[in-house]
């Protein structure tokens, strides 16, 4: 397993490292990135074994939202929702 | 490349590394839990470094399942490292052992801090934070391995929360275009449909397939 990551994790920087991508690919791995992180929001926030998983994170991401709206630091977003779902968890 | 560029990736990392601490008491935990001693769960987060496959290895090899199970779910939940490594490799050049050395900082949270929105990426962030979170998550591993029943349940200090907000923080700077938006909500649909009717780890890779949505005009 350690090996086979290794090699996934190397594969880009090993082939085409150093080399500009081609403009072909450009416009989709600008992308690449939004989508990746919508993906791990869904994931992390209601992503169980091979169900979804309604929880205590779930108001911590909704009071994460609330501290982006008012323009909150990215350490006091994360705090928030850490605190938000540690005190729905508690109750 | 001065030093402090490498510091500046560590301190945005800062908060994520103990996030990722906390996570990887609670791997060394579960670890320990699934019968695995104390050296072989420190000997795969020395080597992997990718919390979720391993946990999910782990979590599979607890349940009674078998070693080749527990690799396959691994290796899939790894497989967004092969997108995100070629967003990345106009960054890295040198040699080969360098570069293979250096791509193993690329975790989801450094890659992401190292993000300066339209394809473009901050190598110095990139290892500083990689760097960081990687001694974070070795360290939490040994914590929780060797005496993580002090710290209690890292869930109920809400640190499984922190990560998906920390994804949604990185993720609205970068949703300047409605190109982007789109892109984004349909990989969030996307992730959402498959969470229950595929394996942990499909979901993200069959996502970022959504980026290719952008690509026709």
């Amino acid at each position: 397993m350690g090996v086979a990551t290794v090699a996934v994790k190397a594969l880009g920087p090993v082939l085409l490292g150093g080399r500009t991508l081609p403009a072909r690919l450009a416009a989709p791995v600008e992308l690449l990135a939004p989508a990746v992180l919508a993906a791990l929001v869904i994931t992390q926030v209601v992503g169980g074994e091979r169900r979804l998983v309604l929880d205590a994170r779930l108001p911590g991401l909704l009071a994460a939202v609330v501290a982006l709206r008012l323009r909150a630091p990215l350490l006091v977003v994360i705090a928030t929702a850490a605190v938000v779902t540690a005190l729905v968890r508690a109750v | 490349m001065s030093p402090a560029r490498y510091l500046d990736g560590a301190r945005a990392a800062a908060p994520l590394a103990l996030a990722v601490l906390g996570f990887g008491v609670s791997f060394g935990l579960l670890a320990r839990a699934a019968g695995m001693g104390v050296l072989a769960p420190l000997a795969m987060s020395a080597t992997t470094f990718a919390g979720s496959a391993q946990l999910a290895a782990v979590s599979i090899l607890g349940a009674g399942g078998s070693v080749a199970a527990a690799i396959t779910a691994a290796v899939l939940l790894n497989a967004r490292y092969v997108p995100i490594g070629i967003s990345v490799a106009p960054l890295f050049s040198g040699s080969l052992p360098s570069r293979l050395l250096r791509s193993q900082l690329v975790v989801d949270e450094s890659w992401a801090i190292a993000n300066r929105g339209g394809g473009r990426f901050d190598l110095p962030a990139l290892l500083g934070a990689g760097g960081l979170l990687y001694a974070a998550w070795l360290g939490g591993t040994a914590l929780g391995v060797l005496g993580g029943d002090l710290l209690g349940d890292p869930n109920r200090l809400g640190l499984d929360a922190a990560f998906p907000a920390l994804f949604l923080a990185l993720l609205v700077p970068q949703l300047r275009s409605r190109r982007a938006l789109r892109v984004a909500l349909v990989a969030a649909l996307v992730a959402l449909v498959l969470v229950p009717l595929t394996a942990p780890g499909i979901p993200i890779v069959a996502a970022s397939a959504a980026c290719l949505l952008g690509a026709r005009r």
